[in-house]
């Protein structure tokens, strides 16, 4: 009987590579034992972490490293061209325009995920359908860029103006006797770039929903009560007392979206190909890669990481305070 | 916005004067357009997804409701006897499951390592890793790509399955150790009288008591795998296109706007279906995962 290859390789891989795995412990634990006690605690942990230390290495330490040095090589990575590529990026209006759209993309996306998300978490505080308000909200945060592009496709369809309109939002529009709107094809004002920020603030903010929520949930009910006891009105307990304690909370989901925004591709990609003046730096460090620029594409990868060290080097900061309160 | 939530707040205190239900009328309006905002989009898709191909692309879908259309699966039929779609179905699968079941047992180590052993340096390490957690994906695709070209790795699961594991790591590891790293000292110092070893202590007690933050890391790296898009399109992308999975397929298909997008409707549902399934049955998890990472850490 034929078996596809693919099957008997992704069982292969999926019962033998943890089986070697756990075997690559069991091995360890053996060899261990046969050295003396202070070698075997000293050595142990090392062992252990191999394995991920290997795929660390391999797959995030050396390919950065070698992208940083391609940023300052020609295509071929033959010679150094010094800081060429970057004089290309930051001296090219297209390459500005990107990044433009990017920045953009990294106001926009946390204010709107962060605003909408709060709002949500304290109103269905309120409500007796409360979770299943929150699943709804939740719900496109499970699902690909790709589904959530062709879910928006159908959203911002647009005919013209002597056809009927299919497109949900133009069909909303013309029953208003409006439109109809490019909504993706719009570049003024940046139009069609913030539509798509607000696709990804559809999908992201059942995430920020969630986080703030629990946060929320967690602020004692006596002291917001004993606040409006004390005569504190809604607006006062919410800037006095609620607001404060969410802060932190809220930086946390407002880093994790400003870097979500940064490596956005797939919706650009699904949505408009990076046509229209929607291309974003992610976006077009695949696009010149594809383009055989691997020097620019290199460039511009890096200034996506240095774009996004400053939020890491806060983020850990924070861990470690945390870790010191532990 | 914060002045809407004012409005619906006040009335939680209830003025006196008008009847309760009306003061939380405007609380229970602004939640259930922000629940129609939210959910009409995808009501939309679905709808289309049922609806003969020559209707969409003349009438939109709120018009296929009053009176009903013919609704009928021939779109999914349609669709999925289309080789590559069907075919894409299957390979989403073949990447997504290694890519989720490695990960979890290489960080399933490096958590214990770090939760439970002394070594000089650890949370220096740790903090690495930690910090690695944001390194763009688009910093390391060149030089993998170089080295999976020098292996002749291009194109095949493999090269998928490796660099989801490395890419999905950071997390996992971070996830794993924090978890770890807050179960009972008490249990392993009974185990350390009893005279068992890292190993026993570690696939007898910590792994049981580490379930449901493995559960959310599994459930995590299988929705990620499975909805990704980037790393399948970068490392089996134009070199063999009969192992791409259906996020890459469908998002190809929007872009050929001549060739049928009124299929498309069915098949982004299509990809959306494994993702609603888990989310259905294991939002729980998925939830706690969520909060117990980001709010904790």
């Amino acid at each position: 009987m034929d078996i596809d290859p693919r099957l008997f390789n992704a069982i292969v891989v999926v019962v033998g590579v943890p089986a070697a795995l756990v075997g690559f412990i069991l091995g360890v634990e053996f060899l261990l034992r046969l050295l003396p006690g202070p070698r075997q605690a000293r050595l142990r942990p090392w062992l252990w972490l191999l394995p991920a230390f290997g795929f660390l290495v391999v797959f995030l330490i050396y390919p950065t490293i070698i992208t940083i040095i391609n940023s300052f090589q020609n295509d071929k990575g033959t010679e150094f061209v010094g800081l060429d590529n970057f004089a290309w990026f930051l001296g090219n209006e297209q390459q500005l325009s990107t990044l433009f759209n990017s920045l953009l993309w990294v106001i926009l996306l946390p204010v709107l995920t962060v605003g909408i998300g709060l709002l949500i978490a304290v109103l269905v505080d309120r409500v007796r359908y409360e979770s299943v308000a929150k699943s709804v909200i939740f719900l496109p945060l499970a699902i690909s860029a790709t589904a959530a592009g062709v879910i928006w496709f159908f959203m911002f369809l647009w005919q013209p103006a002597s056809r009927p309109q299919v497109g949900t939002l133009n069909g909303i529009l013309s029953v208003f006797g409006a439109g109809p709107a490019a909504f993706l094809q719009t570049d003024d004002f940046r139009f069609n770039t913030v539509m798509l920020i607000v696709v990804m603030a559809w999908m992201w903010t059942g995430f920020a929903m969630v986080i703030i929520s629990a946060a929320y949930k967690g602020i004692s009910r006596e002291l917001l009560e004993a606040a409006r006891v004390d005569g504190a009105n809604e607006w006062q307990v919410f800037r006095g007392i609620i607001w404060p304690l969410l802060l932190p909370t809220i930086a946390v989901i407002a880093t994790t979206m400003i870097i979500t925004a940064l490596k956005a591709f797939d919706l650009v990609y699904v949505m408009t190909g990076g046509k229209f003046d929607t291309s974003v730096i992610a976006f077009e460090m695949i696009q010149q890669f594809g383009f055989g620029n691997t020097g620019r594409s290199a460039a511009i990868a890096v200034i996506l990481l240095l774009a996004i060290i400053p939020i890491m080097a806060v983020n850990i900061r924070r861990f470690q305070a945390q870790e010191a309160i532990q | 916005m914060t002045a809407r939530t004012d409005s619906g707040a006040s009335t939680g205190t209830g003025s006196r004067e008008l009847p309760r239900w009306l003061t939380r009328l405007p609380l229970h309006l602004t939640v259930l357009v922000l629940m129609a905002i939210w959910l009409i989009p995808t009501i939309g898709l679905f709808v289309n997804s049922f609806r003969d191909p020559n209707e969409v692309t003349v009438s939109g879908w709120w018009t296929a409701i009053f009176p009903p259309e013919n609704f009928s699966l021939s779109n999914y039929e349609y669709v999925l006897g289309r080789n590559n779609i069907g075919e894409a179905f299957i390979n989403s699968l073949f990447i997504a499951i290694p890519a989720t079941v490695i990960p979890v047992f290489v960080a399933g180590f490096a958590g214990y390592a770090f939760a439970w052993m002394r070594f000089p340096g650890r949370n220096v390490i740790f903090l690495t890793v930690v910090g690695l957690l944001v390194v763009p994906l688009q910093t390391t695709f060149i030089p993998i790509l170089r080295l999976y070209a020098d292996l002749g790795w291009n194109g095949q699961f493999l090269a998928v399955w490796l660099a989801h594991t490395g890419y999905g790591l950071p997390f996992a590891i971070y996830l794993l150790r924090n978890f770890m790293s807050e179960l009972p000292r008490e249990v392993f110092e009974s185990a350390d009288i009893d005279g068992a070893g890292f190993a026993t202590k570690f696939f007898r007690l910590a792994i049981p008591m580490t379930i449901p933050a493995i559960a959310a890391l599994a459930i995590f790296q299988f929705l990620f795998t499975w909805n990704d898009l980037l790393v399948a399109f970068v490392y089996i992308g134009a070199v063999n296109p009969d192992n791409l999975p259906l996020t890459v397929v469908v998002a190809n298909l929007v872009q050929s706007t001549g060739g049928g997008w009124q299929y498309l409707a069915a098949a982004a549902f299509l990809t959306m279906a494994v993702p609603l399934i888990v989310f259905l049955f294991l939002q729980r998890y998925f939830v706690r995962g969520l909060t117990g990472g980001a709010v904790k850490g």
